[in-house]
């Protein structure tokens, strides 16, 4: 597995997570580049068919980034969110997903190096899982 | 009739002058001396603390700028003559001979080439580069236009060549061009024109002019810099090859009595040069050393900066190191550096490069310019203010920004620049004021039922992306991509002459869709949509890549891998691209009021300035009087105590109509969004207003150490003030103890105002009693700018100063005597005392200002400051619109400065609420009638209450969004159970496109 090199989508919201990707770059800490980066607006955007496209695509992991609890830009998007991908986490588990593939984080827009640390930390995660179980079938 | 305004001077202070006045509706001259904006930011490789790319954080503004139907820029132009009076001047300007008509030239290049003179000195390049009598300032000059050096055209000069104008297609070349007298009638003035670096010749002993190897710290920003003369590969001049140890030699003109050298503190070159250490750094492995007195980094998140640069980037600090000479090896052409070390050793050490951090002078010829606008200069020779007044000067009407005033950082010139417009504004709305009509763009095109034609820009960003990603391969890649007809790799997207080529492009290509791969659309997406809309094309038909901020600059260590994603990015960019769809926004009314939280000095400012142009303000404050923490202070600026002053600015806030000032008050809430919001105090009332400022300040820290508060002899800087000025003060021995609650383990930055408050006050005891023993134990002395005066003048009273190592604990303290360990000295050293003050820094309230962050939905900095938009061109904005931030609630700052960002956000907030209208964003909610059936989970779901559910006639239900209330965060459409809902610029389709893409790779 050492070779592995993981497909990870990760969903940004535009005012929090998205602004400390950014900042994680101005301050240039270097990461693995493993991610792609998708901006919606809000968390709360990210419509549970998104993160099943992403696993039937083929996706090894997905992380969604939303603004602390509380700090939401649109208010209250990010609790919405939060119990969608708690439902959704669930449902994975379901279909043999292990729902540690899927995870929600909050990141503010002055966390560059928070952003960075949860990175890592997933990637890492999906190295230690493997590969998704769709490339089994 | 209405006035428009002036503004002097083109450099990124002049430029954000001018837009802020231009985005008020007010028309604007904007006079620049040389050929092109941007002044010395231009020439600027990176800048401190972000190491943002200097060139892609200016070449939006310059292009807002040059593109502003409400700015005239009239590039070498020069002020001759002021005539009238404030708010009716005659400004008669010189339009210099340029012999190349901007309005016909198409910055081709085509002249440039085919002209036959050549070894002229670049002054853009500081004459590291030659040029040709015809030529283009630089690549990314606004306006890019060639101009003619007559003294070396030939044609000009003897009659004999005429290449050039042979060469033209366009006919743009006249040599018969006279410089011609024109004039301006304005209501106010803005002097924006900078400063001159000192001239390095006159340090004799540091060989610049001599030594071919020694350069000044601007030629070694062109040298790092991917568009200077050796495309970012730093090389040593003599040899050509990648230098291995660089000397970074710092108060180079400052801080010396020396003849030709200045005595005050130039404020910016010691972050300048760790900046160019760290990013020397990235270029390669090189060992770098720092050589400084005191190492200042006052700044918001500085002192984080110079930790990183030293522990981090391994940069060699030599603390109190002020080098004696340095001396040229004539055989290897290596510097030998003299140097004393922290043990008090005499040192020489060989260097491949020594780079000088020269000072800032006032500009060439500031005596002349004073003249010609009657305005005072100050004994250094910068343009005369005062603390109370910093924007003002001598001359009613005329006001200044920037480092004219005195030597500042970009951010300080910036936020100064925004309130000089505030000030000039004022003379300028009237009663009679006419606003300038807003832009005309093109007619949109119809692409209705066209394939996607895409047009594709990838940026180099000079190095930021190119010395990662490969920018020629991803470009490459682009043109196979479905959809794309159009590929084109650049130096820097944002440059005005790419916006002007994506515009026409759209039109010569027939392109119905723009991505740029490049930044981040956070900051930069606003510049490429207007390009768009230049071109004739929707702004919402434009998508973005990012891969430099989220790719090149976090991958830097993986070249293939970064190239892949940057593809994989432009992929995803290009496949939601072909599914965009045209958008419009709607008008939503303004508010014309602002809300101003913080009755202090700073927000006080605000609220007169804001009152001065016919708006009403809400000014609150928790306490039951107005003045804030200055009310503390019993000291004089100017001959004039700071009192006085308050109780001026008070009463001027209490007796004006426009300002109700609502005391003993909190906010509960401000709910709403830019231009509609709504202020709820605790006391229940509610007040619409357009904008919020805050100004909430921040405290002295309260010091836990030396037994404060039980030993009557340990006091503060604020306390000794007050027993001085009530001649309650009787001590003989007195030790001020520096960074109490600053600079420490658990708080990381430097409290900026304590250094020049215990100065202030060891002064007034010197003073009053000449045998007072007074000694000063510090880190560093951060008596930046013109405040070295107090420095000097305590050193001259006698005043002792005592450095303790940075890294080691306080200095001991037992009653009776305190005791530090000298850094220079090497030795412990013993100071009898009977009074120890204590330089308690400033504490930023977190708790409070994160219960108002939460109500606004704005971020605050790891230090617990607010976290403005960008730390460097927008330090008074929030990324939330219509929510701004000014004062010590920012940042700790000296009360001139918090004068100055006042009035900077009472700019930004009138550049709102001056509005009637502000068109929204086009991205909102939209309900698909076919498969709504009003089960009402939407509605449910929306925060802001713009959806409706409504009865149709056949009694079936029907979702409606109000587009003005809708907030566009698609919280709804993800909620929707029968997919009825979209969210226009993110609808289900483009999202799954981009997901797609990811794994559609080719």
């Amino acid at each position: 597995m050492a070779d592995f090199e993981p497909k990870i989508v990760a969903f940004c919201c535009n005012w929090c997570s998205y602004a400390g990707a950014d900042g994680a770059g101005v301050a240039r800490l270097q990461m693995p580049t493993n991610f792609r980066i998708i901006r919606t607006m809000c968390s709360a955007r990210i419509d549970p068919e998104f993160v099943l496209r992403a696993f039937s695509k083929g996706a090894d992991g997905v992380i969604i980034l939303g603004c602390h609890p509380a700090d939401c830009h649109y208010i209250g998007g990010n609790y919405r969110a939060r119990r969608r991908i708690a439902l959704l986490r669930m449902v994975l588990e379901q279909y043999g997903f292990d729902p540690k593939r899927l995870r929600l984080e909050w990141v503010s827009a002055s966390e560059g190096e928070k952003f960075q640390k949860t990175m890592v930390e997933f990637i890492d995660t999906i190295k230690a899982l493997g590969p998704t179980p769709m490339k089994e079938e | 009739m209405t006035k428009s305004a002036l503004v002097i001077g083109g450099g990124i202070a002049g430029i954000q002058a001018s837009l802020d006045l231009a985005d008020r509706d007010i028309h604007v001259y904007l006079v620049e001396k040389d050929p092109t904006i941007g002044g010395k930011m231009s020439r600027l490789d990176k800048t401190f603390p972000t190491n943002d790319c200097s060139a892609c954080i200016l070449s939006p503004k310059m292009a807002d700028c040059i593109g502003h139907p409400n700015i005239t820029t009239l590039t070498y132009h020069e002020v001759l003559k002021v005539d009238g009076e404030a708010g009716n001047y005659k400004v008669t300007v010189k339009k210099k001979a340029r012999y190349v008509n901007p309005s016909e030239c198409t910055g081709c290049g085509d002249c440039i080439v085919k002209c036959p003179s050549k070894g002229i000195p670049d002054q853009f390049e500081f004459g590291l580069v030659t040029r040709k009598a015809i030529y283009i300032p630089h690549a990314q000059a606004v306006p890019r236009v060639a101009i003619i050096d007559a003294d070396n055209c030939r044609m000009i000069q003897s009659g004999k060549c005429g290449v050039c104008q042979k060469q033209c297609g366009k006919g743009a070349i006249h040599y018969d061009d006279k410089d011609e007298e024109i004039v301006l009638e304005v209501g106010s003035i803005v002097s924006a024109v900078g400063f001159q670096v000192w001239d390095a010749k006159i340090a004799t002993e540091y060989g610049y002019g001599r030594y071919q190897n020694v350069v000044t710290a601007l030629e070694y920003e062109r040298m790092m810099c991917a568009s200077g003369p050796d495309h970012g590969h730093i090389k040593v001049p003599s040899t050509g090859e990648a230098p291995k140890k660089i000397a970074f030699i710092q108060c180079c003109g400052s801080r010396s009595e020396k003849k030709g050298w200045k005595k005050y503190c130039s404020s910016v070159c010691c972050m300048y040069a760790t900046k160019q250490a760290m990013i020397t750094k990235e270029h390669g492995d090189v060992q770098e050393d720092i050589f400084f007195m005191d190492i200042r980094s006052y700044g918001k998140e500085f002192e984080a900066y110079i930790h990183r640069a030293e522990n981090e980037y391994k940069i060699n600090m030599h603390r109190s190191s002020r080098v004696a000479g340095v001396e040229e090896d004539p055989k290897t052409k290596q510097l030998i550096v003299s140097y004393t070390d922290a043990e008090n050793n005499r040192c020489d050490d060989a260097y491949d490069l020594v780079v000088l951090s020269i000072g800032l002078n006032p500009p060439d010829g500031a005596k002349e310019f004073a003249d010609v606008l009657g305005i005072e200069l100050n004994e250094y020779g910068f343009c005369k203010t005062s603390v109370y007044h910093p924007l003002e000067t001598t001359r009613k009407g005329i006001f200044v920004t920037g480092a004219f005033a005195s030597p500042k950082d970009i951010p300080t010139s910036v936020a100064e620049a925004c309130g000089a417009s505030a000030k000039a504004g004022a003379y300028i709305v009237d009663k009679d004021f006419v606003p300038c009509e807003p832009k005309v763009y093109p007619a949109e095109k119809d692409i209705s039922g066209q394939e996607p034609r895409v047009g594709v820009w990838v940026c180099h960003c000079g190095i930021n992306i190119g010395s990662t990603v490969d920018v020629p391969g991803v470009t490459e890649y682009a043109k196979g991509l479905p959809g794309v007809v159009y590929a084109q790799e650049t130096m820097y997207a944002c440059a005005q002459d790419c916006l002007e080529q994506i515009s026409t492009a759209i039109k010569e290509q027939n392109l119905n869709r723009v991505v740029v791969a490049s930044c981040t659309p956070r900051t930069h997406e606003p510049l490429f949509r207007t390009a768009c809309r230049e071109g004739g094309l929707n702004p919402y038909l434009f998508n973005m890549a990012n891969i430099r901020d989220q790719c090149s600059w976090i991958h830097m260590h993986d070249q293939e891998a970064a190239t892949e994603k940057a593809k994989d990015l432009l992929r995803m960019a290009v496949a939601k691209s072909a599914l965009l769809e045209p958008l419009q926004g709607t008008f939503i009314p303004v508010t014309g009021s602002a809300a101003v939280i913080g009755g202090g000095i700073t927000g006080m400012t605000t609220a007169l300035d804001i009152a001065a142009q016919g708006y009403p303000v809400h000014l609150v404050e928790r306490e039951g009087h107005l003045g804030g923490n200055a009310l503390r202070f019993r000291h004089k600026e100017d001959g004039v105590a700071v009192q006085d002053f308050i109780k001026d600015l008070i009463s001027k806030v209490e007796s004006c109509s426009l300002i109700t000032v609502h005391k003993s008050s909190t906010v509960k809430d401000i709910p709403g969004f830019v231009g509609n919001f709504k202020l709820i105090l605790t006391d229940g009332n509610e007040y619409p207003v357009g904008a919020v400022i805050l100004a909430v300040g921040a405290s002295e820290y309260k010091p836990t150490e030396y037994g404060y508060g039980k030993d009557a002899k340990v006091t503060t800087i604020l306390e000794v003030e007050n027993a001085l000025d009530g001649g309650k003060f009787n001590a003989k021995d007195v030790a001020f103890i520096q960074c109490i609650g600053s600079r420490s383990d658990t708080v990381n930055y430097c409290s900026r105002v304590c250094c020049s408050g215990a100065l202030r006050n060891a002064i007034a005891m010197k003073m009053k009693d000449p045998t007072t023993n007074v000694t000063v134990i510090h880190k560093d002395i951060r008596t930046y700018g013109f405040r070295e005066e107090l420095y000097n003048k305590a050193c001259s009273l006698g005043v002792r100063f005592l450095r303790y190592c940075v890294d080691n604990a306080l200095p001991e303290y037992d009653g009776k005597t305190v005791k530090a360990h000298d850094s220079i000295l090497g030795t412990d050293v013993e100071v009898p005392v009977d009074c120890v003050v204590l330089s308690a820094g400033i504490t930023p309230d977190r708790e409070e200002k994160e219960e108002i962050a939460k109500m606004l939905k704005v971020p605050i900095s790891k230090d617990g400051f607010y976290f403005e938009a960008h730390q460097k061109l927008r330090p008074v904005d929030f990324a939330t619109e219509g929510v701004f931030v000014a004062g010590a609630a920012h940042w700790p700052k000296f009360m001139d400065e918090c004068i100055a960002q006042a009035s900077g956000a009472a700019s930004r907030a009138l550049t709102i609420i001056s509005k009637e209208n502000l068109i929204s964003e086009g991205i909102v909610a939209t309900v698909n009638e076919n498969y709504c059936d009003g089960c009402g989970v939407c509605k449910g779901c929306c925060e802001y209450s713009a959806i409706d559910i409504v009865t149709l006639d056949d009694g079936a239900k029907r979702s409606v969004v109000n587009a003005g209330l809708c907030k566009g965060c698609g919280c709804c459409v993800a909620a929707c159970p029968s997919g009825a809902m979209e969210q226009k610029g993110f609808t289900n389709a483009q999202v799954m496109a981009e997901i797609d893409a990811f794994f559609g790779g080719q």
